[in-house]
Order: C-alpha cells, then structure tokens, then sequence
C-alpha cells in the first residue's frame, strides 16, 4: 500500500480477537461504501508490536486512526455505531 | 517506634523504601511493595515530586529500575522539574533505568463508536515496563483518562483490571490523585487502590504556606497517623517525622562548658549534653551574647553548632560577638558552626520545624542555638508554637543534641511568668535582667532552674566588655544588692575602710607588741637587778664572814695596840 491514497487509515488491535475481527469488517464496509478505491488500511497488531502503542498514543483497542487527510482523528471501538464512524471520518456531517 | 515494630513489619509486609526524608519512618519502611500507592492532593502541593523522587531513590539507592508514564507533563518538562533537584534524568534514561512515556488523552480527536478495553494503555506500560525491568512505576494522573473516555462503566472495569494487573506483575506503583471536594479523589480512585495512601496537603494560614503529609491508610502494616509537615527545597521532599510527644530519649551525665567559666561553676561543671537551655531577657541584657559564647565553646572542642538566627543576620552576629572577644569567622570556615538565619515570619511553623530536621539531619550538630525562639511564637498563635516547639525539643532530644533557646520577653512584666508556654521544655533556665538603679543599668544572671544540676542560688551580675563575659558576685552589704558602680563604689568604700580598719589593727598590734616589749625590757632589768640584788648579797654575805674574822684579829689587834700585855 504504498501508493498514496485519499484516505489513509491504520487499525490498532491486540490481537486476533472478536472485536478486532468486528473492527475490520465493519471498517471495511464502510470505506467500500463510501469511499471505494480511495482509501487504504493499515492494521497493527500491539501485541506484536508494542512499541507502536506510543506513536500514536493509543490507549484503547481497537483504534482506528486517521492519517490523512489532517488532522488526525481517532475513533475507538469496534466501530459497530455506523453512523459515529462516518462522523468521525468526516465522511458525513454531525447531525 | 519504629525498632519495636520492625520484626513484625517484615513478616506481614514486603516494603519498598521510598529513600524520602522522613517518610520511611511514617510508614515504617516505605511503601507496600509490589501494591499500588495513592497519593492525593490538590494541584501544586507535590505529588508528581514526591512520585518522581520514590522512582529516582529507587533507582539510585535501591537499584529498581522505574517507569513514569504522565498523563500530564511531557517528559521534556519532567526532566526540567527534576533538574532543579540535582537529578540528571536523562542520564537515567541513557542508562535503562529510567523510563518516561508520556500518555496523551485527548478528548476532541477521539471518537467512540463501539465496545473498546484499554488493552492499548496496558502493553504500553507493559511495554515500558518489560523494556527497562522495572520494578516501580508511576502512574500521574490517572484521572486524566477520565476526560479522554466516556463510558465510565469500561473505564472503571479497565482501571480495576489495571491495579490487579500491576500487583500481578509485582510492580510496587504510585497512582497520584487530585483531591476531590467530597472524596479523597475526584474520580474515586481511593476504591481501587486500598492497599496505602498518602494525603498531600498545602495550606495558606496567614499568607504563610504549610506542605503536610498524612497516611491515610497503610493496610497490614502500622504507620504514623499525623500529619506530618513536609518541605520541597533543592534537595527534594523531606517529611519531619516527628509529632509525637516522646518522652523517651536517651541523656547524657557528660557535661559541656557555657564557654563562661564562671557560668561552668554556678551550673556545678556546666551544662549537660543534650540538654535543652533557655536564656530568657529582655532585650539588650545579653542573650546573644551567651549563645555565642556556647557556640565558641562547642566549636573550640572540635563539635559542631548550628547557629539559627530569626533576627540578625551572621554578620551581624559574627560582628557583633568579636566586640567582646569572641571570633566565630575561622570556625564557619572549618565548617565547624553553620548559621541559619531565616525570618521567622518567611514561612509557617511547620516549615520551619522541618527545613531545621532537613539541616539537623544533614550537618549533624551537637549544639543548636536558636535566636530568638519568641519570634516564631509572635509569627502565630501561642499553642502553635507551643506544639511547633515540644516537637522540636523532641526532635533535638532525640538526637541527643544540646539547645539553646533564646527568648525575648517584653518588658517589665513578671519574667518568670509570661514564659510559662517555654519553660517547661527546658532543663536549665538562665534568667538575664536589667536591674536599674541609681540612674544605671545593669545585668544581672541567675540560674532560675537547671534540672539535675547543684546550680548556685546565687544572683550573678553580667559584665559584658571588650574582653567577654564576666559573672561577678553583686555586692550584698547593709545597702542591699548592688551592682554597677554603685557595686564598685561600695566596694570601695568596702576596701577603704578595711585598709582603715587594717591601718588600725596595726596601731594596736604595735602597741601591744610595744607594751609587750616593754614589759620584756621591764622583765629583762628586773632580771638585771636581781641579779646584782644576788651578787650584793652574796657579797654582805662574804664580807661578814670576812668582817667575823677581821673582828677576832682586830680584836687582839686592838689588844695589843692598847698597849697592854699580850693576854693569852
């Protein structure tokens, strides 16, 4: 993934549990929604790499950060509440 | 206290020695080791301090590594803070011993959207922690995650599986808290955290600012109730132990000099060591003067002496002291007499107690003077200093050194009473007034009391001139007691009569010597006269034998010049 793309998102998880699993499905629905083709995922296992934890100051998992475009947003959770991802995203606007 | 508890201590308890001042004779050893710590207070009164100092004495005296995770400061300020205190973090954290990870809880770039754990914040520390193997960590503050999440019901479940999951990895931890208006902390931390917690204090009373520390609680393990004053300054935190009245210290039958010969004697050989003494007067009678003869004395035998100074700076002092002979210079040089001089009204009571254990504690000195201690007293309220001073006598008992306590009393009111709040805490009370008469003023001493001493009962009047003190018996004749010239003048008077009275002694010696003289010489002709009164009669004596001889031949002589026939 390294061609740069509109929307760049990393997944923080620890480990290959349910909610992590979750995350990723549910984030990946999304962004074939709404941005298709635009958009790139990167997920880190924090159990693998734990030192990765400090760059992104994350506390929570799963997290799920926006890269680019700035600012950075973060979104915690297992990403079930649709609409609070896309707010978060800025893929809609807050209602 | 803290002997007769130790055995038992060390079966029910494992502690982690925090190497603060003070605050491992609190807890009798220093924290629960490998158990969590709260530490509350208010913003500003010292916990990330004190958290940092555990970390750092952990490391340097205990060879623990340690963690700092700030939720607060970045670890760029954290070095700067500490570096006031002499502490090179950075050369720490080059060294793997120190680990500084600041975690950033910010609200507005986070979002939730689902079910989450801080399964993030845990290999983070567990991360620091493993990186280092560290032993200690300190968590400041905690609460911050509070604004950065808002479903409380995850955040409290994680906080809980937090502490359990420390205490499984054995870390011995410091969790800082900011008081709550109810509670001990805002966010209720106190119920995750029972095994020890600290209270921190910082009071404002009169526009004087006092730092206090108290254990709330220490599970399995005994620990001083009180709060105990404690003070932040270039060194650190130093708690002052002591509050309790503890009549307990051990004392010494040896004795040290006043530095004034004549006190020596009206004390029965001096002052005991360790004792406390108080040297009460109204101003200009002396007082300093006293003290630096004590602090001369202890310095000349080599011992050290803490001078505290609430009035005058040492300058001053030194200054003053050499107009009466008396050179205290070579001693700061040799570092054998420290000076302390502090306005009294600069900080609270209890600031004062614990910067004088901090210096005490640190230079080591066997005699203290403290000039004047009224000052603290006018500074606040009487019982205040009446406390601030039984604990510093304690403090000073303990430790077996010997102070000497100036005090100021006003005027002409009835000395032996106004200092009734002081003099109970001291062994020897020297009395200094002003006795004015005859248009003069004059000093006078007296031992007023001196605990387990044969002391003179004698008023002694106080001489100070270029060449020190002199004690001088006052004059007690027909007058009275006087002093001064009026003392000179009747001892003069006093000696001029004597030399009179003497003058005459001697016309009568010599007149009985003459008499008896004479009578010798009277003896000596009588002698002569019966000695010729002998010889005469020896003489008439013979001369009649001679004369009854004469007699018969005269006799016949006459016969035979009568012309007559020799008859016969």
């Amino acid at each position: 993934m390294a061609e740069h793309k509109e929307f760049e998102l990393r997944l923080y998880i620890a480990g290959e549990t349910q909610r992590s699993k979750t995350a990723l499905e549910n984030l990946k629905r999304y962004c074939e929604e709404n941005v298709k083709d635009r958009y790139s995922i990167e997920i880190i296992d924090l159990l693998a790499n734990p030192q990765l934890a400090e760059g992104d100051q994350i506390l929570a998992v799963p997290t799920l950060v926006r890269r680019v475009p700035v600012p950075i947003r973060k979104i915690i959770g297992d990403l079930s509440n649709e609409e609070r991802v896309l707010v978060g995203l800025d893929l809609r606007e807050r209602s | 206290m803290v002997k007769v508890h130790k055995e038992q201590v060390l079966v029910s308890l494992e502690k982690a020695p925090t190497g603060i001042n003070g605050l491992d004779e609190i807890t009798e050893g220093g924290f629960p080791k490998g158990r969590p710590t709260l530490i509350a207070g208010n913003a500003g009164c010292g916990k990330t301090l004190l958290a940092m100092e555990f970390l750092i004495k952990g490391i340097t005296e205990c060879n623990e590594p340690g963690v700092f995770i700030s939720f607060e400061e970045s670890a760029k300020d954290l070095v700067l803070n500490v570096a006031s205190l002499g502490y090179d973090l950075d050369d720490f954290v080059a060294k793997g011993k120190l680990r500084i990870d600041q975690v950033i809880v910010e609200r507005s770039e986070i979002e939730e959207a689902g079910e989450y754990d801080l399964e993030g914040l845990f290999i983070r520390l567990g991360y620091a922690i493993d990186s280092i193997g560290a032993k200690r960590i300190v968590l400041d503050t905690l609460e911050s995650l509070f604004s950065g999440f808002t479903n409380q019901a995850i955040l409290r479940a994680e906080l809980r599986r937090l502490f359990q999951w420390l205490k499984d990895k054995g870390m011995t931890a410091i969790i800082t808290g900011e008081r709550g208006d109810t509670s001990l902390t805002r966010q209720g931390l106190e119920e995750y955290v029972s095994d020890c917690v600290i209270l921190l204090d910082h009071r404002i009373e009169d526009q004087i600012s006092t730092r206090r520390l108290r254990v709330v609680k220490y599970r399995g393990s005994t620990h001083g109730t009180n709060e105990y004053p404690f003070l932040i300054d270039e060194d650190g935190i130093t708690v002052m132990p002591v509050t309790s009245l503890n009549l307990n210290h051990p004392v010494s039958k040896e004795r040290i000099s006043s530095g004034i010969e004549q006190l020596d004697v009206m004390l029965g050989g001096g002052f005991y060591k360790g004792s406390s003494i108080l040297v009460s007067g109204s101003s200009g009678t002396g007082k300093t003067n006293v003290s630096g003869y004590l602090a001369d004395a202890t310095c000349k035998t080599g011992a050290k002496c803490l001078y505290v100074a609430f009035e005058e700076s040492p300058q001053q002092i030194t200054r003053n002291l050499q107009s009466i002979g008396i050179n205290l210079n070579p001693y700061i040089k040799q570092d054998l007499l420290q000076f302390r001089a502090v306005r009294a009204a600069s900080q609270g009571l209890e600031m004062h107690l614990a910067s004088l254990y901090k210096v005490i504690q640190k230079f080591k000195p066997e005699v203290v003077v403290i000039d004047p201690i009224t000052t603290l007293a006018s500074s606040s309220n009487v019982r205040d200093a009446q406390n601030m001073l039984s604990r510093m006598m304690d403090m000073l008992k303990a430790e077996n050194i010997t102070a000497m306590m100036t005090s100021l009393t006003q005027g002409h009111e009835n000395l032996e009473q106004t200092e009734n709040s002081v003099s109970s805490f001291a062994d020897t009370w020297l009395l200094l007034r002003d006795f004015e008469v005859n248009g003069e003023r004059n000093r006078l001493m007296y031992v007023l009391k001196s605990r387990g001493t044969h002391h003179s009962n004698q008023v002694r009047e106080f001489i100070i001139s270029d060449n020190g003190i002199n004690l001088v018996d006052v004059y007690l004749g027909p007058e009275g007691m006087l002093t001064g010239s009026a003392r000179v003048a009747a001892e003069a008077r006093y000696k001029s009569a004597e030399l009179v009275r003497k003058n005459q002694m001697g016309t009568a010696e010599r007149k009985l010597e003459h008499k008896r003289l004479l009578i010798l010489a009277q003896i000596e002709s009588l002698k002569a006269e019966l000695a010729v009164q002998d010889t005469e009669t020896e003489n008439s004596n013979a001369n009649e034998e001679e004369r009854g001889a004469h007699d018969s031949i005269d006799k016949a002589a006459f016969k035979v010049s009568r012309g007559g026939k020799q008859s016969g």
